[in-house]
């Protein structure tokens, strides 16, 4: 399993748009995907769950990859929110 | 028959059947499906033709209004995708074995609910776009669907409001009219009309679930009045009016191609006033002869953060090249309290009018000035630019701004990137630059007359209230004696002058304004060929 933390650094935090990109990126990879933040988490591939995190700007998320293109899929997605988020 | 009377925003008259755009609620009845598999099959159908429909959208609102505004499309796109919402529908169908309509309105609900007891007003805001997505797949499901603008016959369309996404899916050769509940004269339907040049009243005290679809109607625009079911003699003195206006725009269109010239000779320019890149059709179809005030403020709005140099740089070029050589005056920001964009943080003001806003900002904050100038300067080699810049008040703002362009210059030459400094004017809108525009006329190449602060700012009236309309005249002696002294000043010095505010687009005074001496006329584009027409019937010497 691979994981990291990020803090958002976009202005209204994960909204409609970069959710659903990020949504396109996870859809990817075979990983698991999961975006956790104060306990609650959500796939990265479901957008609603995602959207309903409701991560503000300047907010910590924890990343969490689990599966067979881990590697790949931790460095896409972590490369993913410095662009985006 | 009963009449309605609203507020006009564009004068045009049109008779035809009406149609009702609601944002209406579905009543969904429950009910037991004898068998699921079919009502899983009949969603997919559902959500299959609600793909297409958004992906039409999209391309449509792409084209129309740009990339970043289509956007809520795609949005609607993915969230139709949502694996939690349709595994939820999917199984209240399977486990409850009830109708399809039922399982989507009642998780849409669920879903929409979830976002709107959410903190963040953003997030809150999003419900609405969960009930617009499971309301498109209700209608596809009860094969209502949306007005199909392709089948429907032309129609007078009548709506609380409308909305960009709204408007942007229909097709404008089918419209014959736009009546609102609501809206003011800058909301997007009036602007949309006036582009279109498609008779509009807005604020019409209607009662929506008393109209239908199909009612006919008359609307005029003149006497800003709508007519529903109108009798039969109003249905021909109607006609025959349309009949005049029709052959009032043909002849209008003869005058295309043809020159700005007075009987006895004398030429002025007629430009157009616009807001967007998206406008730019409407000005070539209405044989602009440039554009006399681009209002560079779309870069702005509507974002989170400053516009890039690139990203002015290129919307600039794009101008520039598809006017291919005419004069493209380009305003800077014009921007102030009054307007909402939260990345300035500009303080709330009593006053805005008279506030913090557009040459002050960037004379406070020249960084936001120097990325918007820079892109102007590069853009300037692929056509005919010019820059204007609004609120001047004294010799001092000019001069400082020249200082700035100045650097902006000498790091543009440094850098070696190509560009090229443009004509420079300044929109005289204040009573001070008026009385100083003699020392102004030595300083830069043009100016352009902003009527409406300009009025606003001499008459000490407020236009937002509706209270003063009775003191309000614009035609004030006051405003059409600085009118004369701008010219006079102007001509002094060899420069030339533009009116770019609304009393530039009425053709009753054209005339007094080209015997004014006044060497051009911006106006919105639908304008264009009525002061053409206006031009071309005068005589800039009375009687000889």
């Amino acid at each position: 399993m691979k994981e990291f933390n990020y803090v958002i650094t976009d202005e209204v935090g994960i909204h409609a748009r970069p959710a659903g990109m990020l949504v396109k990126e996870a859809k990817k990879y075979e990983s698991k995907i999961v975006i956790s933040k104060d306990g609650k988490s959500a796939e990265a591939t479901k957008l609603m769950a995602l959207m309903g995190l409701g991560v503000k700007c300047g907010q910590t998320v924890t990343v969490e990859i689990t599966g067979a293109d881990e590697e790949a899929a931790c460095e896409g997605v972590m490369a993913f929110f410095k662009e985006n988020l | 028959m009963q009449s309605f009377l609203g507020k006009p925003v564009y004068k045009g008259i049109a008779m035809g059947p009406v149609v009702v755009l609601k944002h209406d609620d579905f009543q969904v009845k429950r009910k037991k499906a004898e068998d699921t598999e079919a009502e899983i099959i009949r969603l997919e159908q559902a959500k299959e033709q609600a793909e297409k429909q958004l992906q039409v959208l999209h391309d449509k609102a792409v084209k129309e209004v740009g990339e970043d505004s289509a956007a809520i499309f795609e949005v609607h796109q993915m969230m139709l995708e949502d694996e939690d919402y349709l595994d939820a529908i999917h199984n209240m169908i399977q486990t409850e074995g009830v109708n399809a309509e039922y399982a989507v309105a009642v998780t849409g609900d669920n879903f929409a609910e979830m976002f709107a007891s959410m903190e963040d007003d953003y997030m809150k805001a999003r419900a609405a776009d969960v009930k617009d997505i499971s309301n498109r797949l209700l209608k596809n499901l009860v094969g209502e669907g949306e007005i199909d603008f392709r089948s429907m016959e032309p129609s007078i369309i009548v709506a609380e409001d409308l909305s960009p996404s709204e408007t942007v899916q229909m097709d404008k050769e089918k419209i014959l009219a736009f009546v609102t509940v609501h809206g003011s004269t800058n909301s997007h339907t009036a602007i949309l009309a006036r582009m279109m040049n498609i008779p509009a009243l807005i604020g019409v005290p209607l009662n929506l679930e008393e109209i239908h679809t199909g009612m006919k109607a008359v609307v005029d625009g003149f006497q800003g009045k709508m007519i529903l079911e109108p009798t039969g003699e109003i249905c021909r003195q109607t006609s025959d009016r349309i009949g005049e206006e029709t052959e009032k725009l043909q002849l209008l269109q003869t005058l295309k191609g043809k020159e700005n010239i007075t009987l006895d000779g004398k030429k002025i320019n007629i430009y157009a006033n616009i807001g967007s890149v998206g406008d730019i059709g409407y000005v070539l179809e209405n044989d602009a002869g440039g554009i006399g005030l681009f209002r560079s403020e779309f870069l702005y709005l509507g974002k989170k953060d400053f516009p890039s140099e690139e990203e002015q740089f290129q919307a600039y070029k794009k101008v520039l090249q598809m006017m291919a050589g005419k004069k493209v005056i380009i305003r800077t920001l014009d921007i102030g309290a009054d307007k909402q964009v939260d990345y300035f943080t500009l303080e709330k003001e009593d006053n805005p009018a008279m506030g913090y806003r557009a040459i002050r900002i960037c004379l406070k904050q020249p960084e936001i000035f120097k990325t918007q100038l820079r892109a102007l300067l590069r853009a300037a080699v692929f056509g005919n630019l010019s820059i204007m810049y609004p609120m001047i008040i004294s010799t001092e703002e000019v001069t400082q701004i020249y200082e700035i362009v100045d650097q902006v210059q000498r790091e543009l030459e440094e850098e070696q990137i190509p560009y090229k400094l443009p004509e420079q004017g300044i929109m005289i809108e204040t009573p001070a630059a008026v009385m100083i525009s003699d020392e102004l006329a030595e300083m830069v190449d043009f100016f352009s007359i902003g009527t409406n602060d300009l009025t606003q700012y001499t008459l000490a009236i407020d236009r937002q209230n509706a209270k003063l309309d009775d003191f309000y005249n614009p035609q004030h002696k006051a405003i059409m004696k600085m009118i004369q002294m701008v010219v006079d000043n102007a001509h002094k010095h060899g420069k030339w002058v533009g009116i770019c505010g609304e009393l530039g687009a009425n053709p009753e005074l054209t005339e007094s304004f080209v015997r004014m001496g006044v060497d051009e006329l911006s106006v919105a584009p639908s304008m264009i060929l009525k002061i053409r027409k206006a031009v071309r019937e005068m005589k800039v010497l009375p009687k000889g």
